[in-house]
C-alpha cells in the first residue's frame, strides 16, 4: 500500500491528530486493523485510497487544500456500470450534441459541499474524452458532456464512483426541461412587472406631488398621465396575461378561482384609467395596478419554488433506485439490463449488498433483507423461496433469484413516491390567502374610490378627484399582500442560519399552536445505527470477541468495533461465518463462538453453563452470546441507542402543550421499551406500522387537528407529506428530507423545540403586521374619503407604511437568537 | 421644464434596454442555478495558480 513517491506535506500533517490515525482522504479515524505501518498515508477504506490515487495521479491534490472537506468515507460501489452503455439507456437519457459529443444528466450520491463541485468539475482532467462537467450543488445534478468515441459512459461513471460519487441517471429530464422553461418565463415576467411598477411609481410621484395648490402645469400633468399609460401597458399585455388566462379558464370551467377578482380588478382599473387619460380627467390607477401585478407574481414565484422542492425530492429518490439489474434468461445466462427494460415475469439475480430493482417473489435462495428503506425496521429480515421482496430494499447476506411481479412505476416504492408528490401538490400555502385578500382589497378600494369621487362630486366638485386619488394612494395593497410573505421569509431565513430549513410559510403557521407530534423511532429518536448498548460479562472476553469481529462486514461487528476502539485484537484463525447465526474461530488457543442465542447454544456441548445470561438484557435489544471453550461467558445487547437530547426535547415539547407520540415500523416491543425510557405513556407508542399504516394514522389524525410528523426514512416520506407539517431530521434519507416541509441539519430533537418556539414568534409578528396593515388602511381610507388627506401626504404615507411593515418583519426575527448559538 | 419631453422618453428607452437584457439573461438560463456559482468562484483558478 505504500507509495513513497507521493509527497504532499499538508496531507501528512493532517493525518495524525493527537494519537488517532486519520484517513488521508476523508480524515476519519482509520480502524486499527487497516493501519499500514510502512506507508506514508493511511486510509480508512479502499474507496478512500482509490480516490486519493486518482486525484494524485492527475495532479488534483489541491482538493486537499480546500476549506470544506468531506466528513464521511468514500462510499463507492465498485460497480461496472455496463448498463449505461446499453442502447435502451442511451435512448432514454443521452442527448447527442454537435461535433460527436453527447450529454447526460446524472444524479450523484455523496455530494455535499463546495469541494465536491471543484472535484466533479475537474472530471475532464481525470477522464480523457470528457469535454466538460457542471455540477448543480443544490440538487446534486451533474451535467456531463463527453465524446462517446473516446470513452464509454461506463468509464465516466466508474471514475465518478471511485471518487465516492456513485452516479444515477436523472429520471426526470423532460419534466425538468419543461420546468426550466416555466421558471425562466416566470422570471422574465417578474422582471418586466418590476421595472414597470418602479417606473410608473416615478411618474405617479410627479403627478401626486404636483396635484396640490402649487400645481403641476396642465401640459406636464397630461404628459405624465400618458407616460404612465404607455409604461403600464406592456405589464398588462405580458406579465398580467397569466391572471387573465387563469381567470378565463376558470370561468370556462364554471368555477371561481382567485385569478377572477384579480383579472377583474386589473381590467377595470386599466380601462377606466385609460379612458380617464384620454378624456384628461379623473384618476388613473396605473401605479396601483403595476405594483399589484409585481407583488402577486413575486408571491406566486416563491410559492411555486416551495412546491418545486417537494417534487424535486421525489424525483431524486426515484433516481436513487437502481438503474440496472441483472436478469437470468431461460438457459441460465446472466446479463445486465437497464431497470427500464424489466418486465413482470423476468427472473432477477440479486447478489448480497445489491438493491432490488423491482417487486417480486423469491424463486430460489435464502437470505436476509434490509427493509429499512421501506419499513424502518432496523433488524434484517429473513426471506425464503416464496417470500415477497420490494424494489428499494437491500439484499444483505446471500444471492437470490426473484421472479418480477411489478417493475418501474408499478412498484411499491414508486407508488409511495407518487403519493408523496400528490400530498405535496395538494397543500394550499398561506401566500394564496394573502393574495386573495389583496385581490378583494383592490376591488374594495376601486369601489370606495368611485364612491368617494361621486359623493364629493355632489358636495365639492373641485376636491372630488383629489380625494379619490388620495384614497387610491394611501391604501396600499402591498402593505397587506407583502407583510405576510415578508415576515415568513424573514423567519425562514433566520431558521436556515440556525440549521432549520423551512420550505413554506404554511408550516410555520401550523406550528404556532400546539397539536400532536408523531415521532419516528429509528434515526429520529434513536441514532439509527447498530451499537453495543449493554454488556454483561467479564472484561477479558472483549479482546476475544473483537478478534473474531475485526474483519466482518456485519453491522453487529461494526457495533463491537465502535464500542471498544482502543482494544488490541489479534487475528483469529479458522474463523467461520455462518449467515444468520454468528462467527466461530480460534483465538489464543481458545474456541470462541459469537452469535445469536440459538446459534451459540447449538455449538455448545449439552449441559454447559451460563445459558440464561441473555435474560438479563432488556428485551428490546438483540441478544448476542459469547461462548469460550464451550461455556457461555458473556451476553451483549445490540440495539439502536436513544439520542442524548431526546428525553429533554420531548419533555420541553410536552411542557408547551404538544402531545408527543412514537410511530414506528420497528417491532412493537422495541418501540414500547424506547417509549418507557422516554417517559411516554404506553398508548402513545405504536410499533409495527408499515409506510402505508403510518400514512393512514397521520391522515386520520390530520383530519382532527394539527399533526406534525418527524421522521428520517423513505418509509416516513408518505406520512411526512400527509402530515400538516412534515419534518425530516438530520441524517435521514434524502427523499424524506426533500419531501418534508422542514428539515433539520443539526442532529437530535432539540431543533424541533427551537422550531416550535420560533414558529410561534413568527406568527406573532405576522399577526401584528396584518393588524397594523388593516388599521393603517382603515384610518387612511377614512381620512381620504372624508377629505382630510391631500394626495401629496398620501404619497408620503404609503411608502412609510410599507417601510414600517418591512421594519417590523425584520425586527421580529423569530430565529435570530438561535442563529448565534453555533 | 420642456426638457422632460426628451428626458423621460430617453429614460424609458434605458429601462426598456435593461428589461430586454434581463429577459434575455433569464431565457439564457443565467438564473437557473443560484447556489453553485457562489461556491465555484471561491475555487482558485488552477492554471494561473501554478505559474
Amino acid at each position: 500500500m505504500s507509495s513513497p513517491d507521493l509527497a504532499v506535506p499538508r496531507v501528512t500533517a493532517a493525518q495524525t491528530i493527537g494519537a488517532e490515525v486519520t484517513c488521508a482522504h476523508c480524515q476519519l479515524p482509520v480502524p486499527a486493523g487497516l493501519i499500514d505501518d510502512g506507508a506514508d498515508r493511511q486510509f480508512c477504506c479502499t474507496g478512500c485510497h482509490t480516490a486519493f490515487d486518482v486525484l494524485h495521479a492527475t495532479g488534483l491534490d489541491a482538493y486537499y487544500r480546500l476549506a470544506e472537506r468531506r466528513t464521511e468515507a468514500v462510499r463507492s460501489t465498485g460497480r461496472a456500470y455496463e448498463e449505461v452503455d446499453h442502447p435502451t439507456f442511451r435512448d432514454l437519457y443521452v442527448r447527442p450534441l454537435t461535433g460527436g459529443l453527447a450529454e447526460v444528466e446524472l444524479y450523484l450520491e455523496g455530494v455535499h459541499c463546495g469541494s465536491c463541485v471543484w472535484l466533479v468539475e475537474r472530471l475532464p482532467r481525470i477522464v480523457p474524452g470528457v469535454a466538460r462537467t457542471e455540477l448543480e450543488l443544490r440538487r446534486s445534478l451533474a451535467r456531463v458532456v463527453w465524446d462517446p468515441a473516446v470513452v464509454p459512459l461506463s468509464g465516466v461513471a466508474r471514475t465518478l464512483d471511485s471518487l465516492g460519487y456513485p452516479p444515477h441517471p436523472f429520471r426526470g429530464v423532460e419534466r425538468e426541461a419543461m420546468r426550466r422553461r416555466e421558471d425562466r418565463a416566470m422570471l422574465a415576467r417578474i422582471g418586466i412587472a418590476g421595472a414597470v411598477a418602479a417606473n410608473v411609481m416615478l411618474a405617479a410621484f410627479a403627478l401626486y406631488s404636483g396635484s396640490g395648490a402649487a400645481g403641476i402645469e396642465p401640459q406636464y400633468e397630461r404628459f405624465f398621465r400618458w407616460v404612465s399609460l404607455a409604461v403600464v401597458t406592456p405589464s398588462m399585455l405580458w406579465p398580467a396575461r397569466v391572471f387573465f388566462a387563469g381567470a378565463w379558464s376558470s370561468i370556462r370551467a364554471r368555477t371561481l378561482n382567485m385569478d377572477v377578482p384579480i383579472a377583474l380588478g386589473l381590467a377595470a382599473g386599466y380601462i377606466r384609467g385609460a379612458v380617464n387619460t384620454v378624456q384628461d380627467s379623473g384618476p388613473i390607477y396605473f401605479d396601483g395596478l403595476a405594483t399589484l401585478i409585481f407583488a402577486l407574481l413575486v408571491g406566486r414565484y416563491l410559492q411555486q419554488r416551495g412546491q418545486r422542492a417537494a417534487a424535486d425530492g421525489a424525483e431524486l429518490l426515484f433516481s436513487l433506485t437502481p438503474s440496472n439489474a441483472r436478469i437470468v434468461d431461460d438457459v441460465g445466462i446472466e446479463r445486465d439490463v437497464p431497470a427500464e427494460a424489466l418486465t413482470p415475469g423476468m427472473t432477477l439475480a440479486v447478489r448480497p449488498g445489491e438493491t432490488f430493482a423491482a417487486d417480486g417473489v423469491v424463486r430460489r435462495g435464502r437470505s436476509q433483507l434490509d427493509l429499512s428503506l421501506l419499513t424502518g425496521e432496523s433488524r434484517p429480515v429473513s426471506v425464503d423461496a416464496g417470500a415477497r421482496v420490494f424494489a428499494g430494499t437491500v439484499n444483505v447476506s446471500a444471492p437470490l433469484e426473484v421472479t418480477i411481479e411489478h417493475a418501474g412505476e408499478a412498484t411499491r416504492v414508486a407508488t409511495l413516491l407518487r403519493q408523496v408528490e400528490e400530498s405535496a401538490a395538494r397543500r394550499a400555502p398561506i401566500v394564496e390567502t394573502a393574495n386573495r385578500l389583496a385581490a378583494w382589497f383592490v376591488a374594495a378600494v376601486l369601489i370606495l374610490a368611485t364612491a368617494t369621487f361621486f359623493a364629493w362630486h355632489h358636495a365639492d366638485p373641485a376636491r372630488a378627484i383629489d380625494n379619490a386619488i388620495a384614497l387610491l394612494v394611501v391604501t396600499c395593497p402591498c402593505a397587506l399582500a407583502l407583510s405576510t410573505p415578508l415576515a415568513v421569509s424573514m423567519a425562514i431565513g433566520g431558521a436556515a442560519r440556525a440549521g432549520i430549513f423551512i420550505k413554506g410559510g404554511d408550516a410555520l403557521e401550523r406550528l404556532a399552536a400546539p397539536g400532536r407530534i408523531l415521532l419516528d423511532k429509528t434515526g429520529t429518536v434513536t441514532e439509527g445505527r447498530t451499537a453495543l448498548v449493554a454488556w454483561r460479562g467479564p472484561d477479558w472476553v472483549r479482546p476475544l470477541v473483537l478478534s473474531l469481529e475485526r474483519e466482518s462486514a456485519h453491522p453487529i461487528a461494526a457495533g463491537f468495533r465502535a464500542a471498544w476502539p482502543g482494544l488490541d485484537a489479534e487475528p483469529a484463525s479458522e474463523s467461520l461465518h455462518v449467515a444468520g447465526g454468528g462467527i466461530t474461530g480460534l483465538v489464543r488457543g481458545h474456541r470462541v463462538v459469537v452469535g445469536s442465542p440459538r446459534f451459540v447454544r447449538d455449538q455448545a456441548p449439552p449441559g454447559a453453563g451460563g445459558m440464561d445470561i441473555d435474560r438479563e438484557l432488556d428485551p428490546s435489544l438483540t441478544p448476542v452470546l459469547v461462548a469460550v471453550d464451550g461455556s457461555v461467558v458473556a451476553a451483549a445487547g445490540i440495539g439502536d441507542p436513544i439520542r442524548a437530547d431526546a428525553a429533554g426535547a420531548i419533555a420541553a415539547l410536552r411542557a408547551r402543550g404538544w402531545t408527543v407520540e412514537l410511530l414506528s415500523g420497528d417491532a412493537p416491543s422495541v418501540v414500547a421499551a424506547v417509549g418507557r425510557s422516554l417517559d411516554l405513556p404506553a398508548d402513545a407508542c405504536t410499533g409495527g406500522a408499515s409506510p402505508e399504516d403510518k400514512r393512514a394514522v397521520v391522515e386520520e389524525a390530520a383530519a382532527r387537528g394539527t399533526v406534525v410528523m418527524v421522521g428520517d426514512g423513505i418509509n416516513d416520506a408518505a406520512a411526512i407529506a400527509a402530515a400538516s407539517v412534515g419534518i425530516g431530521v438530520h441524517g435521514g434519507a434524502e427523499a424524506c428530507l426533500s419531501t418534508a416541509d422542514i428539515y433539520l441539519t443539526t442532529p437530535g430533537l432539540t431543533p424541533v423545540v427551537e422550531l416550535v418556539v420560533g414558529a410561534r414568534r413568527a406568527m406573532t409578528v405576522i399577526r401584528r403586521n396584518i393588524a397594523f396593515s388593516i388599521v393603517y388602511n382603515a384610518i387612511g381610507a377614512g381620512l381620504a374619503m372624508t377629505g382630510h388627506l391631500t394626495p401629496l401626504v398620501a404619497a408620503l404615507l404609503m411608502p412609510a407604511s410599507s417601510l414600517t411593515v418591512v421594519y417590523a418583519s425584520w425586527r421580529g426575527r423569530a430565529f435570530g437568537g438561535a442563529g448565534e448559538r453555533r | 421644464m420642456s426638457v422632460l419631453y426628451i428626458v423621460v422618453p430617453l429614460a424609458l428607452l434605458v429601462v426598456a434596454a435593461t428589461v430586454v437584457a434581463f429577459v434575455w439573461a433569464a431565457h439564457r438560463g443565467q438564473f437557473d442555478d443560484l447556489d453553485t456559482p457562489a461556491v465555484r468562484i471561491l475555487h482558485d483558478d488552477e492554471e494561473s495558480g501554478r505559474q
